[in-house]
């Protein structure tokens, strides 16, 4: 067999996940943790907070119960069913940066939790940043033109 | 071309070492799985009292090669050669685990084939005369595999349905020289030969362009199918030779794809293969995807329930191939395929 029809043949029997009942797991998971944000915001939107306190607060929240729950080694089973629903919201960014800095503990507080804490969640923080700066100087460029504003 | 040449890839040995001894210890999924019953010991706690992955992965390994000293009542001094290796970075699982024993030691890498190149190297070594007993150890443990190669355990990865399961566990053989060996083995009360290793095919790096580390049986399966073939090749052998083919850890993407390609090569050898991977875990009850993998699942497979069933099942002569697919974080990242290798090894009684 040739290697470009041996790939072929590789893509043929690789089992692929259903999309549907992935999609709609995800849809269903993402929503659930979105309307727990949602409650705990109006929760202490209604006590009196302000506004932007009470959004810092939702998410303080969700990320110290997502690092516990990584702690308790319970957000794999979470994402096996789950999927992208729990990954995408701000759980997931949680538990990337609590799983490195859990497994690579014992390499030492430098080497080890401080330089592979972000080992998961730096690419996103580093080219998050970059493209906000990017899209910030576009947006000020078209102000400046007044193409809108 | 050698005496004990044949071939390309295969040599017969003059004077086949004889398993002398043989132990397997696994983890706890490993000890649930179908072959559960048939390990040495089942460790309950993944760390084995260690502080990470990687010092509990040699502690792993250093138990198995103690149980197969233990087997026989003998000493490390006993032994004239070690070949030995695992799946970290510089093998440190079996620096650290083989480090006490004290044996003249030979450290390998062929990821998960090591346990095929460790035999087959301890034989020639015995066969060549250059030593009386030589031991082969390879170990794998899912925490470390999983933080050298992929993402930390506490991470919510998603793993494809192609992907297979890192075997926790370790194996080691002990191979005596033919003349020393007084272990004949008594079934119903008739004397039975002890299993020997008669001779091994010794794979090339195969590469067939496959970039999916998630589908590591694709990656491994052309090697596996060639070195199958090359035995056959060399040794004018149809399937039908042997009792059972026993590939390490294609799972059942890469077992599809090796019958494909040894169909090609003219030989059908569905009937008489299994792969170790799809023998350790039970894909449907154990949410493992494609198989197990990993050093030891061929290993522990082969001390624990091969040997164990040439002796019991009537099987005479076995053709065990253990799969590794040389994948390195480094070279994945870089854009690099993934090739594979497989070494096969006869094991007669």
């Amino acid at each position: 067999m040739e290697k470009q029809e041996y790939q072929k043949r590789v893509e043929q029997v690789t089992p692929k996940v259903k999309s549907a009942g992935t999609f709609f797991k995800a849809f269903l998971s993402g929503g659930i943790i979105c309307v727990i944000g949602q409650i705990l915001y109006n929760w202490f939107y209604s006590m009196g907070m302000p506004h932007l306190i009470a959004n810092n607060y939702t998410t303080l929240i969700l990320i110290t119960t997502s690092i516990l729950l990584t702690g308790f080694g319970l957000v794999s089973p979470i994402v096996k069913f789950a999927g992208a629903g729990y990954l995408v919201p701000i759980t997931g960014f949680a538990n990337s940066v609590a799983s490195c800095a859990i497994e690579f503990k014992r390499e030492g507080q430098v080497f080890g939790i401080g330089s592979q804490i972000f080992a998961i969640a730096g690419p996103v923080i580093l080219y998050g940043t970059v493209t906000s700066a990017l899209f910030g100087a576009i947006y000020y460029v078209i102000l400046q033109i007044g193409w809108v504003g | 071309m050698s005496r004990k040449k044949r071939g390309k890839n295969t040599v017969i040995f003059d004077r086949p070492p004889v398993i002398r001894s043989a132990a397997g210890i696994v983890g706890e999924k490993e000890g649930q799985g179908p072959i559960g019953s048939y390990f040495d010991e089942i460790i309950k706690d993944p760390l084995l009292g260690m502080k990470s992955w990687e010092e509990a992965e040699a502690a792993l390994q250093s138990k198995a090669a103690g149980l197969a000293l233990d087997k026989i009542h003998m000493q490390p001094d006993d032994i004239d050669y070690l070949f030995a290796g695992d799946l970290l970075g510089q093998s440190i699982a079996t620096s650290f685990g083989m480090m006490e024993l004290q044996i003249p030691h030979f450290g390998l890498y062929g990821a998960c084939s090591t346990m095929g190149e460790s035999l087959t190297l301890a034989a020639m070594m015995i066969d060549g005369g250059f030593a009386r007993r030589t031991m082969a150890v390879t170990s794998s443990h899912f925490a470390s595999a999983e933080k050298q190669f992929r993402f930390p355990l506490g991470y919510g990865n998603q793993r494809s349905l192609a992907a297979t399961w890192t075997v926790t566990g370790s194996g080691a053989v002990i191979l005596e020289e033919n003349e020393t060996c007084q272990n004949v083995t008594k079934t119903n009360g008739k004397e039975k030969s002890p299993i020997h290793v008669c001779g091994a095919t010794t794979g090339i790096i195969v590469d067939y362009g496959i970039k999916d580390s998630q589908n590591m049986g694709a990656c491994m399966a052309p090697a596996a199918a060639h070195v199958i073939a090359a035995n056959f090749r060399d040794l004018d052998r149809r399937p039908e030779d042997y009792d059972r083919i026993v590939t390490g850890d294609l799972g059942s993407v890469g077992q599809k794809l090796l019958f494909e390609l040894m169909e090609e090569e003219g030989f059908d050898i569905s009937s008489r293969h299994m792969d170790c991977g799809m023998t350790i875990f039970d894909g449907k009850t154990q949410d493992t995807h494609a198989g197990g993998s990993g050093c030891g699942c061929a290993a522990v497979t082969l001390c624990c329930y091969l040997l164990r069933q040439m002796k019991e099942a009537g099987w005479h002569r076995i053709l065990f191939v253990p799969t590794g697919a040389l994948l390195s974080k480094v070279s994945f990242n870089e854009g690099q395929t993934i090739p594979g290798i497989a070494h096969g090894v006869i094991l007669e009684c």
